[in-house]
């Protein structure tokens, strides 16, 4: 038996040694010298300093932004120190309910606009960091962001087409708008 | 569903399949020995031999074998266990997390050597980084290593003739991590880099905030609530202008996390955490990543018992059965929640938005790769998810569910789910030859009363975890409390953590409060057997299988490599998880999207 256990030991040490330093030490050193910005978190620099990451999703609530998705993180949103979804199942009643309060809150906050709510503006993301809203969801608070800054809604149109990404290669994911880079390059305009 | 929903699964289908080929020959060349890495590394395989006082020229017998399964495996749990307990005292901890709980600690420990992954904790505020590195990565090199070991194992079963060995585990595990897994999840973890997923070891970065964050947190004086006359805990108003970024070696852990069908993520949210999965290109590499070896090894398979029909007719079935679920599962997340129409809101799809099922799930990737990476995750024991399963339509969230209980053989787990998707191949011959009335034989192989037996083992351990732990839970006073999730939906939450956990995948519907005493120990013990009961049991059978000569094949034998066969083999798989599961499937997903659309 003892003829087996050594080889155990062994193999673990080795393997620990080659898979669980030699190999991410490997990794980091190519990332840091290749791709040190996005290694490093994507952060988004203004005047020299960080101002938020660029994957990394942020709270709004002012109408002068635009918001984006809802997030069920604790204890408040968009904790990126510890992500979560809301897990609520779809026939869960406080899921209808949190739900029906999104929608009051966007009505109140722009009583003209009339349309449906597009969908991800009213569900917590997965991650609760979400950093994009559907191109939709966006078209849908235009016309609020644009009374509460005294713009032309088509010059806040154009600026959210150019924040627009589409898919990628033109063949993968979904159409989306990045809320924290559209909202720096919001108050970039006045 | 959508054209672009079907475009993309086909794509993903074309593209998996184009690498079967070349992947699956290296891999039998690897074996074999015969490939140009196995001569230009043979001094670094060598070197691995003499530190480990292994002698790679020895052949062993199945129980041999699984022997030495077992001792490597318990090693890779304690230290596991031991690195969680006192990663406090050790270095790379840049938040000063303390250590985890016992229980936590040994459900961890067997979820990551048992290739289950299963996260009870939230990596991001529980797990240092030494103990990500050296703890959770190396075993999701090492569990993926050891199923594909032993999937070689029955191989050489079948391949070999009038024998009595069936290789070598060390040789068999070195050559795996060195040669397959080492090199692909290194082009992985830099592809994945180039993305946007981060690899550092700074300590977690704080930023400000464009719009400071207000919220309500109770009061605490000296860690007491505070309460007014009446009892009532009050609240204070809090404002942040700061947000606290994670960081971390996230890349090379997420690259073997998927190649391995391990799934552990670095983060709680796992691969819908944008510095895990950062765009849709990051996320096809990933769903790729993920089926890439379980569909190669079946070209392996073919290859080194010397037809490689064989091979392909059991890929055929794999992916029928994983196509039917795809499109299944991507149908009902894009007809979105019945109750959210009545509010209001639009969940159509259009050229702006993709509409559908979108709680729990990142805009990126819309509900298509969402869904499809629910089904891709479980089809494979992996359990990475980047979207959460529990929020999935009631039918939706059932696809991931029963691929999971049809024993994760539809592609399945590195190296284990072709072991069961050949056992069930087994079972299939097994039933034609009753029908027939003739000694069944595979691959030239006669199959007696020994092999049935162990392929029953194998085929009814999980079923037996899954249902009566799930029966258990729902019976017992610390399993209810878990539930997070009112009605079936809850039931539903308990039945699928058993299936994940007997089964070795590792999602979750995440509402279930799993991280306790009752299901950090009941679900940690299913993992374990779940994992080597079959593993024992698959060996058995090769050891059983290596021994007899070739019987030539007749005009009576049933022909293993045509579309009856294929046919065949589909129609046992979905039998057996039918029958087993049906019963259980009906009391929770099934009532519930019944409920739903009465709107209730």
């Amino acid at each position: 038996m003892w003829n087996d256990i050594k080889p155990a030991f062994f193999m673990l040490i080795i393997w620990t040694v080659i898979t669980g330093i030699v190999y991410p030490l490997a990794v980091t050193g190519i990332a840091q010298a290749i791709f040190p910005s996005r290694a490093n978190g994507s952060l988004i620099v203004v005047n020299g300093k960080a101002a938020g990451s660029a994957l990394i999703g942020q709270h709004f609530i002012d109408p002068k932004y635009f918001w984006g998705r809802p997030s069920a993180t604790a204890p408040m949103p968009y904790n990126a120190g510890a992500s979560s979804g809301s897990n609520l199942g779809p026939t869960n009643p406080a899921l209808i309910e949190a739900v029906a309060t999104r929608i009051k809150t966007l009505r109140e906050a722009d009583p003209d606009q009339r349309n449906p709510v597009p969908i991800d503006l009213v569900t917590a993301s997965g991650s609760g960091l979400d950093p994009h809203i559907s191109p939709a969801a966006a078209e849908y608070q235009i016309n609020r962001v644009a009374e509460a800054r005294k713009l032309n809604p088509e010059s806040v149109r154009k600026l959210v087409a150019r924040h627009t990404e589409g898919r990628q290669l033109g063949l993968f994911g979904e159409l989306r708008v990045n809320v924290l880079e559209l909202n720096l390059a919001l108050d970039g305009l006045r | 569903m959508t054209m672009y929903g079907g475009l993309q699964i086909g794509l993903y289908i074309a593209v998996l399949l184009g690498l079967v080929q070349p992947l699956g020959g290296y891999m039998a060349r690897v074996y074999e020995g015969r490939s140009a890495v196995n001569r230009w590394l043979a001094p670094v395989e060598r070197l691995i031999y003499r530190c480990s006082r292994v002698n790679p020229n020895q052949e062993m017998r199945w129980t041999h074998y699984a022997l030495v399964v077992l001792w490597f495996n318990l090693f890779g749990a304690l230290a596991v266990f031991t690195l969680q307990r006192l990663q406090v005292l050790l270095p790379l901890n840049p938040q000063h997390l303390p250590g985890v709980s016992a229980d936590s600690s040994f459900n961890t420990a067997i979820s990551y050597v048992s290739n289950t992954n299963w996260q009870g904790y939230g990596g991001e505020t529980t797990m240092s980084y030494f103990t990500q590195m050296l703890g959770l990565a190396v075993q999701n090199f090492l569990s993926a290593a050891t199923g594909i070991a032993v999937v070689i194992a029955l191989i050489r079963g079948f391949a070999r003739h009038a024998e009595e060995t069936i290789g070598n585990f060390w040789v068999d595990m070195t050559r795996t991590t060195l040669y397959v897994l080492l090199p692909l999840s290194t082009v992985l973890a830099l592809g994945l880099v180039s993305q946007g997923v981060i690899q550092n070891f700074t300590a977690y970065k704080t930023v400000p905030l464009l719009q400071p964050v207000s919220y309500e947190q109770p009061k605490a004086d000296g860690g007491k609530p505070v309460t007014d006359a009446a009892g009532n805990p009050l609240s204070e108003a809090v404002t942040i202008p700061e947000q606290t970024l994670p960081m971390g070696p996230v890349a090379s852990q997420e690259a073997i996390k998927e190649l391995g069908t391990n799934g552990g993520g670095f983060f709680n949210a796992n691969s819908a955490h944008p510095f895990e999965n950062p765009t849709p290109l990051s996320n096809f590499l990933e769903m790729l990543a993920i089926l890439l070896i379980p569909a190669a090894l079946c070209y392996t398979f073919g290859h080194m018992v010397g037809d490689t029909r064989q091979g392909w007719a059991v890929l055929a079935a794999m992916t029928f059965i994983f196509i039917v679920m795809a499109v299944a599962a991507v149908y009902f997340e894009q007809q979105g929640n019945p109750a959210f129409a009545a509010l209001g809101v639009d969940q159509n799809a259009s050229a702006l938005q993709s509409g559908g099922n979108m709680e729990g799930k990142e805009t990126r990737f819309g509900v298509v790769h969402s869904a499809l990476f629910a089904t891709i995750t479980t089809a494979a024991s992996c359990g990475a998810v980047n979207a959460m399963h529990d929020s999935f339509t009631p039918l939706g969230g059932l696809v991931p569910m029963w691929l999971m209980q049809l024993g994760e053989v539809v592609f399945g787990g590195v190296g284990s789910g072709l072991y069961g998707m050949l056992v069930f191949a087994i079972i299939a011959v097994f039933i034609a030859g009753l029908m027939i009335g003739r000694t069944p034989e595979y691959l030239g192989k006669k199959l007696e009363i020994y092999e049935m037996k162990m392929a029953s083992v194998v085929i009814l351990v999980t079923p037996l975890l899954v249902l009566a732990g799930t029966a258990v839970a729902v019976m017992l006073v610390a399993g209810r409390a878990g539930i997070s999730n009112p009605g079936a939906h809850g039931f539903s939450e308990v039945l699928y953590a058993w299936s994940s956990a007997a089964n070795n995948n590792g999602s979750a519907f995440a509402g279930l409060s799993a991280n306790t005493p009752f299901y950090n120990s009941l679900l940690g013990s299913a993992m374990w057997f779940g994992r080597f009961g079959v593993i024992v049991a698959v060996l058995a059978i090769a050891g059983s299988l290596v021994i007899k000569k070739r019987a030539p094949g007749g005009a009576g034998s049933l022909p293993t490599h045509g579309p009856l066969f294929v046919v065949l083999l589909v129609s046992t798989v979905l039998l057996v998880g039918a029958l087993t599961y049906v019963p259980a499937l009906a009391l929770g997903p099934v009532v519930e999207h019944l409920l739903m659309i009465a709107g209730k």
